[in-house]
């Protein structure tokens, strides 16, 4: 034996927790988002010499600052919202759906193509119907076309998916070729300015409350169809154990190319939204990555799809907040993103002490 | 003969959670001799020797080294102390070879010096009555190997006090034997050396004490010469236990599953069963014995519709009640869920619990619902029913949970096994088939299972039971197939054979093969 050391309790050790109090975990993640606001004012006073509660006041000016700012976070949260519950069940069930930026211009490219060719033969109503369910079957098809390849020759999803995504954008962009207008401007325009055809009529006199419905009636459904469902419980068990699936008779190549379907349609139908109920063009960049971000939505969330309302709201108040913070006080982007990032940071470290408690030397357990 | 003491642990007490693991266990280690630690599961073995491996850190009480206080703070500590454990779970790189897997992590100065390893490993070998070769890779070694590069591991590292958990859970008796044969030369050496295992008999040949502890308290330690396996169960319980297994007569057993020359070869082409025939009758037990390996998986994945079979198959069912010339049902070339459709009550227990049998992140609950959740016509599931099973089965088998609806992989090894036997059991199944339906049991659990096999058996059900403890197989089945390279080695009168005879049936083919 070399070395007997002192009997001495290291300074501090970590346990892992049997389970919390809601109302404990609820008070750990405040105490996180307030200690995060804390770091940034110290962050924003020490690089920016700015008074640390005027950046946090322009920060919600630019989110919720006007009833259009305010129906825009919502609007764009709701978009983020939808992919979520979309890619849910396909996460749920560890098919790694990283492709939902390709099915999401899919489904925006056709109800694009729909509302330019019918704008004049159809009436909105029956357009909106027309251009959903096609973009929930383009969607549908992209999403299948990976779940396919997996199912019947277990190709990887992962490459698979973003590799269609690739394929997807490069669509658009013929697309955005075809359509061009006016000549020459490499944009499409907004689609049917002057009838507005094909575009989301104003639900309760606000521009953006189909959107609202759609997503939330999307939201309940997942939720729903996930926890209940004999079919939500054959995704459970399938991504818990593709074995034990086998054992309990599951057909494991059918429920994954249905839940792909599912997936898939889910973020047609958002970029059905993101066309008709929102920018009324389409573009490369219609998706916006935000393909990618619904992935975090969906995993911070653990596939609870009404956790998922609040964290599409706080990722879309973060984007705005330092949009307006960038342009308010000539800050560049980069001191925005580190204060998105700090805050991001300790929401996501709050649930370390969720899980684990922390125990000091002395034996007093902290709770923090 | 005295002995001084190894380790000392004083009123050691550790929680997890609400959960007392350890309370207050003072416990003596000593040179020269081997310590059998024995409890139920979830007496808190395993956690008390965890702190001494550097793996948890006790709450409350004192770790003594050669009489002298110590701080275990993580398993660098553990071993410089001289204290080695050998996990349940080997913690080797499938792809190293043996010497590689023994050097790994060590920080000695200068170059890598496999050579001199592998030297050192020899010596090690030789002195203690093990082999290995050094320069062979792991994935290319049997259970029984892997056991020794991790024993030599920790002498490498020179430990001198021994902690092995359930070394013979995965052991042939002639393996456990070897086992016994080298952990005797260990003592001789004057190392200290503790043993965690269930199985009394092996308490009763290799150790010199044992430590009872039951329900994380320290009930006491007595020499093994002055104690029996009776004593030691009651002790182990707390109150007087049966150790005998009721065996009735099967009443007019019924051919219920006729399997003919079954063959299956796994993915890499390598063939795994060879042209098993048996029947199977309901209202009888069958025992399948073999080493770990010989095909038993491969059997009931084969009959449950997991395993493609090459052509030439038959696997005939028929069902309570059938007739004597009826054809039956051919279950070869079904699917799991066409099997359950065409009537046949198939219970399963796998082998691989989590992997296979049940559904990790979910509670009793949604494990339950995994056989029943297509009952009904709608499109959601049923709960009542299910969570009505949970209930029931947690109370029978007294399964300990913080709630039906608590994940099941964050139960223990046994809780887990019972969840999985209860469901199986609650199918009222026509056939049940279980692997290892006891493994890491508790006396009083695997009796009560081995109780409820038999109520099934004396129900007409076709019980067909893959066990490894030879002496519960010839106490517990009406016949025993035994299993060797895939093949059948031989079908013997449980009643009238000996441990030896199928102990030789299960290394039979090796053995022609060895001679010709």
């Amino acid at each position: 034996m070399s070395a007997v050391k002192q009997h001495k309790e290291p300074l501090l050790r970590i346990a892992k927790r049997d389970g919390i109090a809601r109302s404990k975990a609820y008070a750990i993640r405040i105490v996180a988002v307030l200690l995060s606001l804390v770091v940034s004012g110290i962050f924003i006073f020490t690089v920016t010499k700015l008074n640390p509660l005027q950046v946090y006041e322009a920060m919600f000016d630019g989110a919720f600052g006007s009833n259009r700012r305010s129906w825009v976070t919502i609007r764009d949260a709701m978009m983020l919202l939808c992919i979520g519950v979309g890619l849910a069940p396909a996460f749920k069930m560890r098919f790694w759906n990283v492709g939902a930026e390709g099915q999401v211009l899919l489904g925006g490219i056709v109800t694009a193509g729909i509302m330019l060719t019918f704008g004049s033969a159809l009436p909105t109503p029956a357009l909106l119907v027309v251009m959903a369910a096609a973009s929930l079957l383009a969607g549908c098809v992209w999403g299948v076309i990976p779940a396919i390849f997996k199912a019947v020759w277990n190709t990887n999803e992962t490459l698979f998916t973003l590799m269609m995504n690739y394929v997807a954008i490069q669509l658009t962009s013929y697309c955005v070729a075809l359509w061009e207008n006016p000549f020459g401007s490499n944009t499409v325009g907004v689609i049917n300015q002057q009838t507005k055809a094909g575009w989301f009529p104003a639900v309760f006199a606000q521009a953006y409350g189909l959107n609202v419905i759609l997503v939330l009636a999307l939201t309940v459904g997942m939720f729903l169809y996930l926890k209940y469902s004999k079919q939500g419980y054959e995704i459970t068990v399938v991504g818990d154990s593709v074995n034990t699936a086998r054992y309990a008779g599951i057909n494991v190549k059918k429920v994954t190319i249905r839940t792909m379907a599912i997936s898939g349609a889910i973020c047609g139908l958002a970029g059905f939204i993101a066309v008709a109920g929102a920018s009324r063009t389409i573009s490369t960049s219609t998706a916006g990555g935000r393909g990618f971000t619904a992935i975090i939505v969906a995993w911070l969330a653990q596939f609870n799809t009404f956790v998922m309302i609040l964290i599409s709201l706080l990722l879309v108040f973060l984007q705005k907040g330092s949009i307006q913070i960038a342009s308010q006080f000539n800050l560049n982007d980069y001191a925005s993103s580190v204060i998105t990032g700090i805050i991001l940071f300790f929401i996501l470290g709050s649930e370390f002490f969720i899980n684990y408690r922390v125990i000091m030397r002395s034996g007093k357990e902290a709770s923090k | 003969m005295e002995h001084t003491s190894a380790i000392q642990l004083k009123n050691i007490t550790k929680r997890f959670g609400k959960v007392v693991a350890n309370d207050s266990v003072s416990l003596d280690i000593r040179r020269g001799e081997i310590l059998s630690l024995l409890g139920e599961n979830g007496s808190g073995k395993t956690t008390l020797m965890n702190m001494l491996a550097g793996i948890y850190f006790p709450d409350e009480g004192e770790i003594l080294v050669n009489g002298q206080s110590v701080t275990i703070a993580s398993p660098k500590d553990a071993f410089l102390c001289g204290i080695g454990m050998i996990h349940q779970h080997f913690k080797l790189v499938d792809v190293f070879t043996a010497a590689e897997n023994i050097v790994l992590g060590l920080e000695d100065e200068g170059k890598l010096d496999l050579k001199a390893a592998a030297g050192k490993i020899t010596d090690i070998c030789q002195k203690y009555g093990f082999s290995i070769d050094p320069a062979k890779k792991v994935y290319d070694m049997s259970v029984s190997e892997k056991q020794t590069v991790e024993i030599v591991k920790v002498l490498y590292r020179g430990a001198d006090i021994l902690i092995l958990d359930e070394p013979t859970a995965v052991l042939t008796p002639q393996e456990t034997n070897q086992l016994f044969t080298v952990m005797r030369n260990m003592k001789a050496d004057g190392k200290a050396m503790v043993i965690i295992t269930h199985k009394l008999h092996e308490v009763m040949d290799v150790s010199d004490r044992v430590a009872v502890l039951r329900k994380g308290r320290y009930i006491g330690d007595v020499a093994t010469a002055e104690t029996s396996p009776q004593k030691l169960t009651d002790m182990m319980v707390g109150h007087a236990v049966s150790l005998n297994i009721e065996r009735p007569a099967p009443e007019n057993p019924t051919p219920r599953l006729d399997a003919k020359g079954l063959t299956v070869y796994d993915a890499m082409g390598v063939k795994r069963l060879d042209n098993v025939s048996f029947t199977a009758m309901g209202g009888e037990i069958l025992g399948i014995a073999g080493i770990a390996g010989s095909g038993q998986k491969e059997l009931l994945e084969a009959i449950a519709g997991l395993q493609g079979l090459s052509a030439g198959a038959s696997i005939l069912y028929r069902p309570i009640g059938t007739a004597e010339g009826d054809q039956g049902v051919e279950l070869v070339g079904k699917t799991p869920l066409q099997i359950k459709k065409s009537g046949v009550s198939l219970a399963f227990v796998p082998e691989d619990r989590l992997g296979m049998g049940l559904v990790g992140s979910l509670g009793m609950t949604g494990n339950m619902l995994l056989r029943s959740y297509r009952k009904g016509v709608g499109f959601f599931t049923d709960r009542k029913a299910p969570r009505k099973l949970a209930e029931d089965v947690m109370e029978q088998l007294e399964v300990v949970t913080p709630g039906v609806n608590f994940p099941v992989r964050r139960l223990s090894g046994g809780n887990v096994q019972k969840v999985l036997v209860g469901r199986e059991i609650a199918q009222e199944p026509s056939v049940l088939m279980t692997a290892y339906a006891v493994r890491g049991l508790d006396i009083n659990t695997s009796y009560t299972i081995y109780n409820l096999l038999t109520e099934q058996k004396m129900k007409g059900v076709a019980v067909i039971y893959v066990g490894e403890d030879l002496d519960v197989l010839l106490e517990l089945c009406d016949r025993i197939m035994v299993l060797c390279g895939g093949q059948v080695s031989g079908i013997v009168d449980a009643r009238s054979t000996t441990k030896e005879e199928v102990g030789l049936l299960m290394t039979r083919f090796e053995k022609e093969a060895a001679q010709s």
